[in-house]
């Protein structure tokens, strides 16, 4: 977090010194994010911190700033009781970390309740082993221990993993410093974008059980395994060591994160065992094992070992990039001109674009770009999202597959048709993104109710805000009444489904840093929409083919019972003998199966 | 081979070559509703008006059709054998018929009323015989009818009943009568039918008394019908004043049901004519009253609408709408108010002395 000390400006030549020093903090600011982080997170911290600067008075900033002012001007020289003096308030003006600010507000993470506490230090935890693993292209094999304590309301929580360990020195900085990571700062599809939440849910844990984090790490089988337990200094967010120590740990190599939280364990929806149960059916590739506070325990095997491709991290596509951004990237560019830097900072902009662009900017591509002033750098924005652009690269996505949902469908839901389809990528506001759909019908699943939706983002399970969701809206929005279902009005639909929408993205965009719900972006509720429109024609296919075997069979069996009748009654009224009775009911059967379609 | 048996034997046959043609075969009957008869004065009772339903043979109706077909060649051995069975034994039987058997006795009723209409006969042509009691005589009449082990001619005096009566057989097509009465007096219910049977009304007035029951079997219709025509007596009606006995027993007796209008001309006795209790009765006498019930009111309102026998008679719509207008109704016992056997002193006489005044 930056250092920058604030002040409150006391006239205006120091309010124009301060937007000068704003200025200068922005651009170290984004300098910071060049450590770890999540940006909308961050963000968001900055801004609090920023107005809850002053607020650390009594009330808020802008009133007292008034309230001082009318010192000043009306009754000059003298001073009201109770209200205070610009200096009085500097004194009490200081720096917010971000480990307090989050403190303060947890739920901001997703620590709104013990319930949910618990499934985020999971989710939190697992995220992180898988990324790891997927990314040293180890099969992830992880242990989710939730132990009881002596303590009702309290659990130890225990996440291990088969990953590449992590190295000693990093140990307390990623596990006790929020906002310290290596997945913020590039555009890379992963679990993870933010780096706030491992530490987060350590620093959760300590303040509602007074225990540090244990983290043990492995890197190879001839190496020692290290053990920290770390506490978090939420003034300084900065990791304080409690115990540093070697151990001996009796696998290969891994990472283990022990938790001690107040939490609240509860089976059902949103529970701990429905995001296991969610992830391994998105990732087919991933072998889980939990140990309920119960002593119970739940295996999800591995299905494929397949691991998900490598994605390429790309650079930022022009359409994607605000106005303060561009300017921040012009400033901290090593590029010597405009045309270079527009050309080599971004991707798909090739010299000619690059010059296009500075053209109908009206700003010479051979500028330094540190000395784009912000007028021009207002042009400069606007001529990009004038200009024809080619989509960014799209090899940067790895999408699960239909082959492998089907697989991790089927593992899971007993259902008598399923199908899955992937999208080809598509682009919002500059962020390549893919769009995956699958579909299980019938089986064992309820036939009244409605359908159970499975979202995921990155492979990773959303549970919470359905109804805030682009999923869930394209879901509703579909009309599943042409896909041979019920469908009320404004509602999911109704029957024996699950429905299942994945989005892969470089930066997928949540409606909130606990990550949550997505956005609703007209381009991806239009792929989740086109997604969905082809699984349900696959499915509408499959339950009219069903209804029309069962109503044929019906129709035959009923046909047979009768027949035999009209034959017996024509014999007795017209004498026949039981060999034309037999041509008669031959014939009947003819002509009414016939008929029967 | 009797005619019946025959036309059972040529729709079969009919049925029959269709199949073998590898088309649907298809049976028609009359449709059997008010909306497909109308009233024709001259003849004096409802007839259809020739709509036909068919019903073609497919999957939805393979059943029906299996159990009507069933149905047909157990009235063509019971015309052959010239057996009878009653509408619950018909049920019975089929019983032994698998999956084409009846649950309920109302699904083989419709049958046998489908292919009663089909052939335009009357079901006891078809051996099928109604469950119903006939209907009670007393009064001024002989019937003839014969010994079933001898045969011999057996004259039953209608007088010599004593308190009790005379009760119409189901089948009354063989019966021949002897009566010097002046007229046939039909009335609704069992209880009047007795308080003028133990007084002697009919000794008093020279009559005929038909204890009908509710509204009156085809047996007594048929009776009735042929006391009519063969003796040559005026029938006259008396029943509640309200929409139920004016067009479910009245309406019925005079000029047949429409729900089975393909055998009205046998069935009904277009010479009725209704002595009351009429609306105006309820007025003159000061009839105490019970007010209409919905289910009556919608009956009343039917009749005006959809009763091609109302919709003829212009004296009967205005009796209804005075009904209406007064929203009440009474019984044909009511005269009791005044005093026991003020109808047999005071009512009938009263009504007969002004016989042209019934409403038609």
């Amino acid at each position: 977090m930056t250092k920058v000390k604030k002040t409150r400006a006391k006239s205006k030549t120091k309010a124009a010194k301060k937007a000068v020093k704003k200025v200068r903090r922005a651009s170290k600011k984004t300098k910071t994010r060049t450590k770890k982080t999540g940006s909308r997170a961050v963000k968001k911290a900055r801004r609090a911190s920023k107005k809850t600067k002053p607020r650390t008075k009594k009330k808020g900033s802008r009133a007292a700033k008034r309230g001082a002012k009318e010192v000043v001007e009306e009754t000059p020289g003298k001073e009201q009781p109770g209200h205070s003096t610009a200096e009085d308030m500097a004194l009490r003006q200081r720096e917010i970390s971000v480990a307090e600010f989050f403190m303060k507000n947890r739920h901001l993470l997703g620590f709104d309740n013990p319930r949910k506490a618990l499934l985020t230090t999971i989710k939190e935890g697992v995220d992180n082993s898988l990324d790891a693993c997927e990314e040293a292209g180890v099969l992830p094999e992880v242990r989710i221990i939730i132990a009881p304590t002596k303590e009702e309301n309290r659990f130890q929580v225990t996440i291990e993993d088969n990953g590449p360990g992590i190295l000693k020195k990093q140990i307390p900085k990623i596990f006790a410093k929020l906002l310290y990571g290596s997945k913020f700062h590039r555009l890379k599809m992963s679990r993870g974008q933010q780096g706030i939440g491992i530490s987060a849910a350590g620093m959760y844990g300590q303040l509602t059980t007074g225990k540090p984090i244990a983290i043990t790490s492995k890197l190879s089988r001839n190496l020692p395994a290290h053990h920290y337990k770390l506490e978090i200094d939420a003034k300084k967010n900065e990791p304080r060591i409690i115990v540093d120590e070697t151990v001996k740990w009796p696998v290969q190599r891994g990472t283990k994160v022990e938790i001690e939280l107040e939490a609240k364990f509860q089976k059902g929806r949103q529970s701990v065992e429905e995001y296991l149960e969610q992830t391994a059916i998105a990732n087919p590739h991933v072998s889980l094992r939990f140990v309920t506070p119960d002593g119970e325990t739940k295996v999800y095997k591995r299905v494929s070992k397949q691991l998900p491709e490598q994605t390429r991290e790309i650079k930022p596509h022009p359409y994607g990039v605000e106005l303060g951004v561009l300017i921040k990237m012009l400033h901290d560019t090593n590029s010597r001109t405009l045309q270079s830097f527009l050309h080599s900072d971004f991707s798909r902009v090739s010299s000619r674009v690059a010059k296009i662009i500075c053209e109908k900017a009206k700003v010479s591509e051979r500028s330094r770009p540190p000395r784009i002033a912000r007028q021009e750098a207002d042009h400069l924005h606007k001529a990009i999202n004038q200009t024809r652009i080619m989509n960014p690269p799209t090899d940067c996505l790895s999408p699960i597959g239909d082959e492998l949902i089907l697989a991790g469908l089927k593992k899971q839901i007993k259902a008598d048709f399923f199908t899955a389809v992937t999208r080809p990528p598509a682009v919002y506001r500059g962020n390549p993104f893919q769009i995956e759909a699958g579909l299980a019908y019938g089986g064992s699943l309820k036939a009244d109710g409605l359908a159970r939706m499975l979202r995921y983002a990155n492979r990773v399970p959303l549970l919470y805000q359905q109804s805030a969701c682009a999923i869930t809206r394209s879901v509703i929005n579909t009309s599943w009444r042409n896909y041979a279902l019920q469908q009320s009005a404004g509602a999911l639909p109704t029957g024996p489904l699950v429905i299942l929408v994945h989005m892969a993205s470089v930066w997928v965009p949540f409606t909130s840093e606990s990550k949550e719900a997505i956005a609703h972006y007209p381009e991806i509720i239009r792929e989740i929409r086109l997604a969905l429109q082809d699984c349900g024609r696959k499915l509408a296919k499959f339950v009219r083919r069903r209804r029309k075997a069962v109503e044929s069979e019906r129709k035959k069996a009923f046909i047979q019972k009768y027949i035999p009748h009209i034959a017996i009654a024509l014999r007795e009224m017209l004498e026949l003998s039981d060999r034309q009775e037999k041509t008669m009911v031959r014939q009947l059967t003819d002509v009414l199966e016939r008929s029967r379609s | 081979m009797s005619k019946v048996a025959n036309r059972i034997k040529q729709t079969a046959t009919l049925v029959r070559s269709k199949i073998q043609r590898r088309s649907k075969p298809t049976l028609s009957f009359p449709l059997r509703s008010l909306s497909n008869v109308k009233y024709r004065p001259t003849r004096g009772f409802l007839e259809l008006k020739g709509r036909k339903k068919t019903r073609t043979l497919t999957v939805a109706t393979v059943k029906t059709f299996a159990q009507t077909l069933r149905m047909m060649s157990q009235a063509k051995i019971l015309v052959e054998d010239d057996e009878i069975m009653t509408k619950r034994e018909a049920y019975y039987v089929s019983k032994n018929w698998d999956d084409a058997r009846f649950d309920e006795q109302h699904e083989s009723d419709t049958v046998i009323d489908d292919i009663e209409a089909l052939f335009e006969v009357n079901r006891e042509q078809l051996g099928f015989i109604p469950e119903e009691k006939g209907g009670e005589i007393a009064g001024k009449l002989v019937v003839i009818d014969r010994d079933l082990d001898t045969g011999k001619k057996l004259r039953i005096d209608c007088t010599r009943f004593g308190s009790g009566a005379y009760s119409i057989p189901s089948s009354v097509e063989h019966l021949k009568f002897e009566t010097k009465a002046k007229f046939v007096l039909a009335i609704e219910t069992a209880g009047m039918f007795q308080r003028l049977v133990k007084h002697g009304y009919w000794r008093k007035a020279n009559c005929i008394l038909v204890s009908m029951g509710g509204v009156p079997t085809r047996a007594c219709r048929r009776f009735i019908r042929r006391l009519a025509d063969e003796m040559k007596l005026p029938v006259y009606a008396f029943v509640d004043c309200d929409p139920y006995g004016m067009f479910n027993i009245y309406r019925t007796l005079k000029v047949g049901s429409g729900n089975a209008a393909h055998i009205n001309r046998y069935f009904c006795a277009p010479n009725a004519k209704f002595l009351g209790v009429t609306p105006q009765d309820i007025v003159d006498y000061k009839l105490p009253t019970h007010p209409l019930k919905e289910v009556d009111i919608k009956r009343a309102k039917d009749a005006l609408k959809n009763d091609p026998f109302v919709q003829h008679y212009k004296p009967w719509q205005d009796a209804i709408r005075q009904l209406l207008d007064m929203g009440v109704r009474a019984e044909q016992q009511a005269f009791a108010v005044h005093d026991l056997n003020y109808v047999i002193e005071h009512y009938l006489p009263d009504k007969l002395a002004a016989s042209k005044k019934f409403l038609p």
